[in-house]
């Protein structure tokens, strides 16, 4: 086993896999990662509320990440939550006393490296901790250009802070990574399930119909006061952009995966396609934030009717993306 | 995105940091650029930060005048609302709002009141009390 080095990714959970695997030795990207854990999502859930606001994603919950990689490339990685801290730090030092290097869900708001800027009660950031100086943990925070330290006092609280989400001191390190596999038949898989997970009809939350929902819930804006319009406007972009890697983001990354899944076929012309048509959407997203940001610098009034159909221009699209994804034929 | 146009503005709210974006290169390959910011995720930042700066302040006020007890000042130092402190604490939100009124706050049981610090991060020296000012 080399020296751990760190990485900078796009986004935290996607970074600490492929930075943990390519760690053991198994060679997979952030967006192989991304694309073959199904991570790529849309919802818009308005009675679940995030500082008030109702919740956008633009991705698989929290954990699917781990959880689905697991599955699907069928490897050992095992998953320890704590009800106990002192066991919990425990664990972590024992762990990296083996020589390890151990990912760890835990609250950006607490991480002493984390600038006041960034300091939000988000509960399910991924970590990478991968030794220990002194009193201090050296850790690998995937959406950080460089590694960084934090303290064990509030690495303890990052780790055991209560309410949604909560860690529960939550470790998960491989235990056997084998270090060449075949990716082919899981993008396969991988490529069908998620456009049609996108595509159904029957969760009004989630996938294109959510993003019709959300549409729906702008136009709806004219009936409330202009300071909360400007708040939930705001809001939408804020998940959208900065939390984590952004709705634009994960479309840009899945673009890579199927790039990167192209080639492996290849250089497959459907799915090089379908990595273009991606492209063009996560800059529709982009181009969404950028209405959005000058209608709430504009001293005109707002023009809800524009943002919404312009949401709903952008469902069409990507609805286009995963119809040209299913028509991809494997020849294993 | 073309790695030209991966947004280089140098925002604020990234505090010096930088962010990773896949965009793709002269050969249409997609790879990983760091961007130092975009204004338009600047824009929404700040305005939810202002919001956040705002609460303490209205916070700050009504605890000073009386109104409410300190823990509700805290709650929003710690840039959390009800709902937040809440589900934190594990305590319903109508108990909470009790302890925000002065007359309740200052019977309140030992206990309870380091669940607040811890949850809060305050020490219960502190959680009794305004800071001298808003920053303290």
């Amino acid at each position: 086993m080399g020296e751990f080095t760190h990485t900078h990714h796009a986004h935290c959970e996607s970074g600490v896999i492929s930075s943990m695997l390519r760690h053991y030795g198994l060679n997979i990207s952030e967006p192989m990662i991304f694309g073959l854990s199904n991570a790529l999502n849309f919802a818009y859930i308005p009675f679940v509320k995030i500082g008030g606001m109702p919740l956008v994603a633009y991705r698989s919950i929290p954990k699917a990440i781990i959880k689905n990689i697991k599955k699907n490339l069928n490897i050992d990685i095992k998953l320890e939550t704590f009800s106990n801290i002192k066991k919990g730090e425990d664990r972590l030092d024992e762990l990296l006393a083996q020589g390890k290097i151990v990912g760890a869900q835990s609250s950006m708001y607490w991480l002493s490296y984390i600038p006041n800027e960034m300091r939000f009660h988000f509960n399910a950031h991924n970590i990478l901790i991968y030794g220990k100086d002194g009193d201090e943990y050296l850790i690998s925070d995937p959406v950080f250009q460089m590694a960084v330290k934090c303290d064990k006092a509030s690495l303890s609280k990052a780790r055991f802070v209560k309410g949604v989400m909560a860690p529960k001191g939550l470790l998960y390190y491989p235990t056997n990574i084998p270090k060449d596999m075949d990716f082919r038949p899981i993008i396969a898989k991988n490529i069908k399930q998620l456009s049609k997970t996108m595509l159904r009809k029957y969760v009004p939350i989630a996938g294109l119909v959510g993003i019709k929902y959300l549409a729906n819930a702008i136009l709806k804006l004219q009936n409330k006061d202009k300071r909360y319009t400007k708040l939930f406007l705001g809001h939408i972009v804020r998940m959208q952009e900065e939390i984590g890697t952004g709705g634009a983001g994960f479309r840009f990354m899945y673009a890579s995966f199927l790039q990167e899944a192209s080639e492996l076929f290849d250089n497959d012309e459907v799915l090089a396609k379908s990595s273009k048509m991606m492209l063009e959407v996560g800059d529709q997203w982009r181009d969404f934030a950028l209405l959005i940001a000058k209608s709430l610098k504009s001293k005109k009034p707002i023009d809800l009717k524009l943002i919404s159909d312009t949401l709903l221009e952008i469902g069409k699209n990507e609805a286009k993306v995963y119809k040209t994804m299913l028509t991809f034929k494997a020849n294993i | 995105m073309d790695i030209n146009s991966v947004p280089q503005d140098n925002s604020t709210t990234y505090a010096k940091m930088q962010k990773a974006l896949y965009a793709t290169d002269e050969n249409g390959k997609l790879k990983t650029v760091s961007s130092t910011g975009w204004e338009v995720e600047e824009l929404v930042t700040t305005q939810a930060l202002d919001d956040i700066e705002q609460s303490i302040k209205d916070a700050y006020e009504l605890v000073k005048s009386g109104k409410y007890s300190p823990l509700y000042y805290h709650m929003y130092a710690s840039r959390m609302d009800l709902v937040v402190l809440s589900q934190s604490t594990g305590f319903f939100q109508w108990t909470i709002k009790r302890d925000f009124k002065p007359e309740v706050f200052s019977k309140i049981k030992q206990k309870r009141l380091l669940e607040y610090c811890d949850v809060l991060g305050v020490s219960i020296e502190d959680i009794k009390v305004l800071p001298k000012d808003i920053n303290g």
